[in-house]
């Protein structure tokens, strides 16, 4: 294992084969050498990494229930801050909150945007695997429409989740903070350059990563990857950033693959392909082609 | 704050309990303080705001959105390794209930102010002790109060208790009986609580860099187990800690404090057990008594956790009965501190004690001298119901 990735993030964790949840830390929290200190929601990567007595934590870290990572980056913030007062200590470290879609979207909303809204200087870190992983697969407030997870089967007379997921990157955008991004775990590049103005920016930040999931998504191990660039590719997952208030996409997509090339390599939209869902797969593209043109305009008025 | 206070004098004030935890607040100075309003506990944030925007305390002020981020918050500071308090009452109590058992099981010297509350439903505002029942066996210690001098001085018994314990602690007032009643408080010097608090040595810390540590592990059944039996070993000392520093706080304030005050119990057949503001009517209802020659008296617990259970049995081993008064409703169940002193005369020795239930105050109903003077009655007149009774 290369040495200069595990220096934060050991090896030795016990996430999935194929998960790319380690990469999303590695390459966030590679992306700069100032002390860093962090701060975690409940959930895979939690579970993976601290079992007792071993901890993959290599730098400073803290993890307490579900919902409340934000907050609890919060009292961290105003920690540093106190003690840099009192001078009893002479750097603040940067601290980096890392929760999944559940803990973001869903649970932990509402201490997110309290932390976004006082200013604290943070950086969260979506990883979304689009559903709660980490109790087995049920949907989320990220699950994308018509996937097939534990709370939201496809059966008889359903196509899986009948609604849109949350617009994220917007809710985060409202609190007009300095800078936020959307990346995938696929285009480590892309990540590790926003990771870098994010822990740059003075004040809160925020990443959402895309993180294809072996278990819940339903591929094979080895392929996180290229199931990553086909959500990407087919502009599920347009690459792009909010600077200032500015959009810009990273990767804009020439020749745009339709969305069943992203759907047909994974298990949880298997169904959408029987003839009865046919219309689910046409709604999931023009929902596809509907955010990417607003995206677009967002970006030309910037 | 009085702009003549001291900084090595004792002064008196007329204070609310609120506003007497907040003056404890602002003479510890504590790093970071999570605040979110929740009647009848706003008057602690409210206060300790204005002594900062008076530019009296340096304190870091988070305005949190929610009580469950407030204690999230503390947990980040003092995990950081500052020393962090917060305050709630009630539904907000509740509402951060999950964080709570965290905070002890992380072992973090966190001090929550509590102004206690009925919970809804129905919605009610008033004093009661129903918010601070439902979260008692996670791990906090919980010391109760009776009036504003007691939750000035609980407050700093309990930041030194917390730190010297390695455990998490809540000084409770009754809501409105206490922390709306201006009262006579006598407040020591700034520099005296200073140095009796010491300052904060946190002894793992996420802001030391060179010792990298992981805070809030997952623990499976071959330690989980393990981890919970030592936290109750370490809680259990907490009561020898409590009596150490309140001795040490007694030669400092002149005022004692213990595991509980025993009011003319030594040589009374009759004794009522109880917690809180209401003490103070007893006290009143036991003068009434004892005038007319009635040989009764009031036990009023401080430390209520962890429970004195021994030191509760032999102090009423003598006595003839007792009666319990919770001011807390437990559905289908005697109420909390009943239990504990049922408990507690088990330990006292082979004799069977009659111990009756009776529950008061709840929602803020005013609880008379009358009242008391009617349970001292029953007592007397061997009514020593199996049921509880309702002093409405």
């Amino acid at each position: 294992m290369n040495k200069e990735l595990t220096k934060k993030l050991s090896s030795g964790h016990a996430t999935c084969q194929g998960c790319g949840i380690p990469a999303i830390v590695r390459h966030v929290l590679g992306a700069t050498d100032e002390p860093v200190i962090v701060a975690n929601a409940t959930g895979c990567l939690e579970v993976t990494t601290t079992i007792y007595p071993y901890t993959a934590w290599k730098v400073p870290y803290v993890h307490s229930v579900f919902g409340n990572a934000a907050a609890t980056a919060s009292g961290i913030d105003a920690a540093q801050k106190a003690l840099m007062k009192s001078g009893k200590i002479k750097k603040k470290a940067k601290v980096v909150v890392f929760g999944g879609d559940g803990g973001t979207y869903d649970i932990g909303l509402q201490a997110l945007s309290g932390a976004l809204e006082r200013g604290h200087d943070f950086l969260y870190v979506c990883y979304d695997n689009e559903g709660y992983m980490n109790t087995g697969g049920q949907r989320s407030g990220g699950t994308p429409y018509g996937a097939n997870t534990e709370t939201a089967p496809a059966g008889e007379t359903s196509f899986g989740k009948a609604q849109q997921r949350k617009d994220l990157m917007e809710i985060v955008n409202a609190h007009h903070i300095k800078y936020l991004a959307q990346s995938n775990v696929a285009y480590v590049n892309d990540l590790k350059m926003k990771a870098k103005k994010a822990l740059e920016t003075p004040g809160p930040s925020f990443l959402l990563v895309l993180q294809p999931c072996t278990q819940l998504w339903k591929f094979p191990t080895s392929e996180y990857v290229a199931v990553g660039k086909l959500a990407t590719e087919t502009n599920f997952w347009p690459l792009y950033e909010i600077e200032d208030g500015k959009y810009k996409i990273n990767n804009v997509q020439k020749n745009p693959k339709p969305i069943e090339e992203f759907l047909k390599v994974q298990g949880r939209f298997k169904h959408l392909f029987a003839d009865k869902n046919k219309d689910v797969i046409v709604d999931i593209q023009n929902k596809v082609d509907d955010n990417l043109s607003k995206l677009v305009k967002r970006a030309e008025k910037s | 704050m009085d702009k003549k206070s001291s900084k090595n004098k004792t002064s008196i004030k007329a204070l609310s309990g609120g506003y007497a935890m907040a003056e404890a607040l602002r003479q510890i100075h504590p790093d970071v303080m999570a605040v979110y309003p929740i009647t009848p506990q706003t008057t602690i944030i409210e206060t300790y705001a204005k002594f900062k925007a008076d530019g009296l305390v340096e304190t870091e002020i988070i305005q949190v959105e929610s009580e469950h981020s407030a204690m999230s918050a503390t947990i980040g500071a003092c995990s950081a390794g500052a020393r962090a308090v917060t305050a709630s009452s009630s539904q907000g109590l509740l509402h951060m209930a999950e964080t709570l058992p965290v905070v002890s099981g992380l072992g973090l010297p966190i001090v929550m102010c509590v102004s206690s509350r009925a919970l809804s439903a129905p919605l009610n505002i008033h004093g009661e002790h129903g918010d601070v029942m439902a979260i008692r066996d996670f791990g906090w210690v919980q010391i109760f109060g009776e009036q504003a001098q007691d939750a000035y001085d609980n407050t700093i018994i309990a930041l030194r208790l917390a730190e010297m314990a390695g455990v998490p602690v809540m000084p409770i007032m009754d809501g409105f009986h206490t922390s709306h009643t201006t009262e006579r408080v006598e407040v020591l010097g700034d520099e005296i609580i200073q140095s009796f608090v010491g300052q904060f040595k946190p002894e793992n810390a996420l802001l030391d860099q060179k010792n990298p540590i992981t805070i809030g592990t997952l623990a499976l059944q071959n330690t989980y187990f393990d981890f919970k039996i030592d936290q109750e070993k370490a809680f259990l000392k907490v009561k020898t800690l409590y009596k150490k520093i309140c001795a040490e706080y007694g030669k400092i304030s002149g005022r004692k404090h213990s595991l509980f005050e025993e009011y003319k119990t030594k040589d009374a057949d009759f004794v009522i057990v109880m917690m809180g503001a209401t003490a103070g009517t007893a006290k009143d209802a036991v003068d009434v008594l004892r005038a007319k020659g009635k040989k009764v008296g009031l036990l009023k617990i401080n430390l209520f956790r962890p429970f004195p259970y021994k030191e509760v049995g032999s102090a009423l081993a003598h006595t003839k009965s007792i009666a319990v008064l919770d001011r807390a409703m437990a559905f289908g169940s005697f109420p909390p501190l009943y239990q504990d002193i049922v408990t507690s005369m088990q330990s006292a020795g082979s004799r069977k004690h009659d111990v009756a239930s009776y529950i008061y105050g709840i929602g803020g109903r005013d609880t008379m001298q009358s009242h008391i003077i009617s349970v001292f009655k029953d007592l007397e007149e061997g009514e020593v119901s199996n049921k509880i009774k309702y002093l409405t």
